[in-house]
């Protein structure tokens, strides 16, 4: 259980791009029974057949709040493990808006069911706009009486609750710009659980309207949906002009995070020209896409949006420590800590302990101990260095890595995986067999 | 065995998600306004009259404009803000002074109130001015029965002979 929660909170971001679509798919089938009119919008949701469309329409509300729930969990997750800041910015300040829109594509949908859930919500964030002076007139006015409501407002309400989500939609691939291979694609197990879950919810308790809105009266009683509309009840409880103060106190505050908490940064990987042959490994393995192409087609780095990790450097076919130079310079390494050091720690290694030389991530579950060599990442750590220890004279080589779920550098175990298992390059030779472990590997000849 | 016990323990996960969904999603109810209460709304837009009265331009001053310019009377265009008083029972719970909307103050001045009131019956006042000096050029006083979760919508619209009380 503790693994499946581990792999669910590695996958938040994914889970949030899976029920967007969930989210769609079950809109569109409603948007084709809705009518769009005043007097039919109601009627035409009752009458939705449970089985298929009541299904459906439970389905998109969950969906709707889980989606919440999950950008809620992925937010505060990334802010605890402080990833936020540096060459992450541009990840965090492009996710800030798509709260808003998330919430505003939301409560939109509400409104479309004309009942009286929906003329609260639609009034409190009428009055609640009037109060910034949103609008030339006061917005609330179009629900005061039948006479000024015309089925005009539902074209509107159908073009938001279609254009938001797609602003959305474009926020959330510019949010994973500057992510290498960005997961949108949810584990086939996972995704079926999570649709699992739903599906449950939805036949367990089926979402029902509220009473016909009705322009005469004031619910006394709502019963809201807290996941989106819990800023309607903090407007009445505060006042309009606090709840505008909170919201863009929080916007503004999420987006200066990243340079209210400046830290040091590593040096930036760097390019040696002499050694780089643009095969381009390096920029396929990024995980945040610092390293692009110059117009000669060999790599260059963009400073500002390398974490210093090392994949690069793991990833050049030139970093191999069979190479017979004094000096070993690679296509692509780190300034403080180059191939060169690594080649230089392994033969000391094979010196004082040739009986197991073991590699491990400095983010591992265990620190390295006395002689082990501590990597930055394990996939920073080219396959022929496996392959060199083992023809020095190691009798066994361990590389160990992060626990499932938990790289620091987002794709380092990933791409270990496909080095040392043959399906990535640079990848280990055929004539050494790696054996995988809980968080790690074992090497041998063979 | 193992697989089954891995199933059970992916759902003992999932339930409480399911029910932690499924519960705030609809649960608990708010009020919007006390059981007792009824709402009361004041909301109406209106074009006040001009701060300055319209001047008529003498001959030579229009022999100076433009042929297609030549408008017999020269209108300031800022309006004079208007000001609302609602009383309660005899009690003054609103007088607001509210300035037309636009950078030349030329546009219409907005009001929107929203008043929780104990059901039953009141007798409402409710004024306007919307030119400059004292005294009002509207008023309106009703006395009204409002059952609990009922609203009582006050408008005004100039047409129409001013405030109206919608039920």
């Amino acid at each position: 259980m503790a693994r499946h929660l581990q792999l669910m909170l590695r996958y938040l971001g994914t889970l949030g791009f899976l029920l967007f679509w969930l989210l769609a798919a079950s809109g569109i089938y409603l948007y084709i029974r809705f009518d769009t009119s005043v007097a039919g919008a109601y009627d035409s949701i009752g009458e939705l057949e449970w089985w298929f469309g009541g299904v459906l329409r439970s389905l998109h509300r969950y969906a709707a709040d889980a989606f919440v729930i999950v950008v809620l969990a992925h937010l505060v997750r990334e802010l605890l493990a402080g990833r936020f800041r540096g060459f992450r910015a541009f990840s965090w300040v492009s996710g800030v808006p798509l709260l808003w829109l998330m919430y505003a594509s939301g409560i939109v949908g509400y409104w479309l069911v004309w009942d009286t859930r929906a003329q609260f919500s639609a009034l409190a964030t009428a009055e609640w706009m009037f109060a910034a002076g949103i609008g030339a007139e006061p917005m609330a006015r179009n629900f005061l009486g039948a006479d000024q409501i015309s089925d005009r407002l539902f074209s509107l309400f159908v073009f938001l609750h279609i254009g938001l989500p797609l602003a959305l939609l474009a926020g959330m691939w510019v949010h994973v710009q500057r992510l290498g291979q960005p997961a949108t694609v949810m584990p086939r197990k996972l995704a079926l659980g999570a649709l699992g879950l739903l599906l449950t919810l939805a036949l367990v308790l089926p979402v029902k309207s509220e009473l016909p809105w009705d322009p005469g009266a004031v619910p006394q009683t709502v019963a809201i949906d807290w996941y989106m509309h819990f800023l309607h009840p903090l407007m009445y409880a505060t006042s309009p002009a606090a709840l505008w103060a909170l919201v863009l106190g929080t916007t503004l505050l999420l987006a200066a995070l990243p340079w209210l908490t400046r830290r040091q940064r590593l040096p930036a990987a760097v390019v040696n020209l002499e050694n780089c042959n643009g095969c381009g490994r390096c920029i396929a393995d990024c995980p945040y896409e610092a390293v692009t192409r110059r117009p000669d087609k060999r790599a260059v780095v963009l400073a500002d949006r390398c974490a210093a990790c090392g994949i690069c450097a793991g990833a050049c076919p030139s970093a191999t420590p069979f190479r017979s130079v004094v000096e070993l310079v690679s296509g692509i390494d780190l300034p403080d800590f180059t191939v060169h050091d690594l080649r230089r720690q392994l033969q000391a290694a094979l010196e004082t302990r040739p009986q197991n030389v073991v590699f491990r991530c400095e983010h591992a579950a265990q620190p390295a101990a006395g002689g082990e060599i501590s990597l930055r990442c394990l996939a920073i750590l080219p396959p022929s260095f496996v392959e060199y220890a083992l023809r020095r004279g190691a009798r066994r080589v361990e590389a160990v890595g992060c626990r499932e779920g938990a790289c620091k550098w987002r794709l380092g175990m990933d791409l270990a995986a496909g080095r040392f298992g043959g399906t990535r390059e640079p990848h280990l030779r055929r004539n050494v067999r790696a054996e995988r472990l809980n968080d790690g590997y074992t090497f041998a000849l063979r | 065995m193992k697989q089954a016990l891995r199933i059970a323990a992916q759902l003992l996960l999932y339930v409480p998600l399911m029910a932690l969904i499924g519960y705030f999603s609809t649960a608990p109810r708010f009020s919007p306004v006390g059981e007792t209460e009824a709402l009361l709304r004041l909301s109406f837009i209106h074009a006040a009259q001009r701060k300055a009265a319209c001047r008529e331009r003498s001959p030579e001053e229009l022999a100076k404009l433009a042929p297609n310019m030549r408008a017999a009377l020269d209108c300031p265009r800022e309006r004079s803000p208007i000001v609302v008083e609602l009383e309660l029972d005899g009690k003054l719970v609103l007088r607001r002074e509210v300035q037309p909307a636009g950078l030349k103050r030329d546009g219409n001045a907005t009001v929107y109130l929203r008043l929780p009131v104990p059901a039953g019956r009141h007798t409402i006042a409710v004024r306007l001015r919307d030119r400059p000096g004292e005294g009002f050029d509207y008023t309106r006083e009703e006395t009204v029965e409002l059952a609990p979760g009922r609203v009582l919508l006050i408008d005004f619209v100039d047409a129409k002979g001013g405030f109206l009380f919608r039920g």
